[in-house]
């Protein structure tokens, strides 16, 4: 009697926890866990008149598609190849710009500064795309008409070379994301005691030489993790950036096109469920081992930031 | 001072340095803004460029003209950030909360349901599959809601420190002994101390919806859904379409004579008008959204 009345005043207690977590659980289910198991039509011959659960199985042959033909190492390498290139310049900008904020004194300089290089992390890459318009356009652009003209320069055309791209898209990618990582940066470089430049300085060592032995060795744990987190993430490319500015022009597809865009591409200009469903589940399943692995390597350095 | 003078060239390079990225961060947005204001045919000549050699209003009042498409714009953006911030957060808060009671039963598989979702995803196809024909959220306004954006799980595990850093133990205790439901202690006691926290993923969230266009892209046809279209979805379909704000004003029933439309200037002039809000809060925003990126940094 006694244990069935304390059973009913705990779930009394627990059933208004449950309706707390009902709509979230809901969301996850069908935002998360529907996908999951949504990676079959990867393996099915993909028929909308029969619907997923009743298409034929084909096996690996989506995936055999995607890999006899040359985008798959393209997009792959293109990838690969501009997170590797992001992380690097990503953490010696970020590094170099946070400790800079950090030797102004004045309080409302650092502020105006932050803020300043924080507004293109603001804008969405649609904003971004106009902007990069002005300046690029063959004929209205900027450096076309200001920079090169009156330099003498034919006006190039940027949006018809795949040359330039891997440069252009490295400027922007830093452009809108220097902001971010060095408020992170900056963030790890004020939480340095300052009795270690105290003591320093009372040895006689300048502001070179205290970054040099100080701020940079302590901000190492930071900046392993951050990257450790980043190359875990190194199969995944922002479709914003790869998308919108270079106008999803397909003579640049050889060196802007990474696997989120080919997966737009082939899943809604084109209607091919059976390349765009085999990359799409490449990419998520090589992303999941490239996260498991980062993740066993920060547990191993640093237990307190791996996400399990 | 022995080292005087090379603390100040530290100090000197510190502030030419970030002078020359903020004017790097703020130009191309001066040309957007001057570009807007050129003569279309002064544009056309010169180019977008800081000192054209006639001004104008003509983009502007070409755009006033449209305000039917634009106006709507404006009005479905607002709705979609609005709902889609206060349902998110509140969906986030609550499910974040079950999370602290950890007698709860089942505790632990919300846990884990949450962290596999941080890991593994069934990517973009899967997801597109379910939402258009499972959930069929094609062409409705939850297209530009539901997908990807209410919820997460890096907001799950912020606000579920902040809850466990903030909220004592003894009080949450004594106030269960006193009798206070699980409900009364979310509503009046967790979220009242959580202001702080809420307040910066919102806000992350808030402006996560206000930049979207890819769920626009995947989810709403162009023929179905641009009575949808938020402004950033007006300002991708013009990439494509510069004539796009002309046809569409035709669909609502405004006849606009575009044979003398600014093409060249009225881009920029609308990409202006689109980042005008969001320059105009932003320094009185500017505190939340560094502290929302530092505070994310922390638990990585």
């Amino acid at each position: 009697m006694v244990r069935t009345q304390k059973k009913k005043i705990r779930w009394q207690r627990f059933l208004p926890v449950y309706l707390l977590a009902l709509p979230g659980f809901i969301y996850l289910i069908i935002n998360n866990y529907m996908p999951m198991f949504g990676i079959i039509i990867a393996f099915k011959d993909l028929n909308f008149a029969k619907g997923m659960l009743a298409s034929d199985w084909c096996g690996f042959d989506n995936f055999a598609y995607l890999f006899r033909s040359k985008d798959a190492w393209v997009i792959t390498r293109n990838t690969v190849c501009y997170n590797i290139v992001f992380i690097i310049l990503g953490v010696i900008l970020g590094i170099t710009v946070a400790i800079f904020l950090n030797e102004i004194r004045n309080k409302i300089a650092v502020r105006f500064y932050q803020s300043v290089v924080l507004i293109p992390h603001l804008m969405s890459w649609v904003v971004v795309s106009y902007l990069a318009y002005a300046l690029l356009s063959t004929d209205v652009g900027f450096i076309n008409q200001s920079v090169l003209k009156p330099l003498g320069a034919g006006p190039v055309s940027w949006y018809t070379e795949p040359g330039y791209w891997p440069v252009i898209l490295t400027i922007v990618h830093l452009w809108k994301s220097i902001g971010f990582s060095c408020v992170i940066y900056y963030s790890s470089v004020i939480g340095i005691s300052t009795d270690y430049y105290e003591a320093a300085t009372i040895d006689g060592a300048n502001k070179w030489q205290q970054i040099r032995s100080i701020t940079l060795p302590l901000l190492k744990p930071t900046v392993i993790t951050l990257t450790i987190l980043n190359l875990g993430r190194i199969f995944a490319s922002d479709f914003g950036l790869f998308y919108q500015i270079p106008r999803n022009s397909g003579v640049l597809y050889p060196t802007t096109r990474t696997l989120d865009v080919y997966v737009y591409n082939a899943l809604m200009n084109n209607n091919d469920f059976a390349m765009s469903s085999a990359a799409s589940v490449y990419q998520a399943v090589v992303g999941f081992i490239f996260i498991m692995i980062a993740n066993g390597v920060i547990r191993k350095l640093s237990a307190e930031n791996a996400l399990f | 001072m022995i080292n005087s003078a090379s603390d100040k060239a530290v100090k000197v390079l510190a502030n030419v340095c970030l002078t020359f990225l903020s004017i790097c961060a703020l130009f191309p947005f001066v040309l957007l803004i001057i570009a807007s204001f050129t003569e279309n045919g002064v544009a056309i000549a010169e180019g977008y460029s800081f000192t054209p050699s006639k001004l104008s209003l003509a983009a502007y009042e070409y755009l006033i003209q449209e305000w039917a498409t634009i106006g709507r714009g404006y009005l479905m953006t607002i709705i979609v950030t609005t709902i889609g911030t206060a349902v998110g957060l509140m969906m986030t808060a609550m499910f974040s909360y079950a999370l602290m009671v950890s007698d709860l039963p089942g505790h632990n598989i919300l846990t884990v349901m949450v962290l596999i979702s941080m890991l593994f995803n069934g990517g973009i196809v899967a997801s597109y599959f379910i939402y258009s024909n499972v959930m069929h959220i094609k062409d409705t306004i939850f297209a530009l809601i539901v997908p990807g954006l209410m919820m997460n799980a890096f907001n799950i595990i912020l606000m579920r420190n902040f809850f466990k850093d903030s909220v004592s133990k003894e009080i949450l205790e004594s106030a269960r002994i006193d009798g206070a439901g699980e409900l009364r202690i979310f509503a009046q006691m967790v979220l009242p101390l959580s202001v702080p926290i809420l307040a910066t993923i919102g806000l992350l969230q808030a402006i996560g919806y206000w930049n979207d266009w890819t769920n626009g892209l995947y989810y709403l046809t162009k023929r179905g859904g641009s009575a949808y279209y938020t402004i950033q979805l007006i300002l991708n379909q013009m990439n494509e379409d510069i004539q796009f704000l002309a046809s569409n004003s035709a669909k609502l029933g405004i006849a606009v004579d575009t044979s003398d439309m600014p093409t060249t200037t009225m881009r920029m002039a609308i990409a202006f008008i689109a980042i005008l809000p969001v320059l105009i809060a932003y320094p009185f925003f500017q505190k939340y959204f560094v502290k929302g990126i530092s505070v994310g940094a922390v638990k990585g």
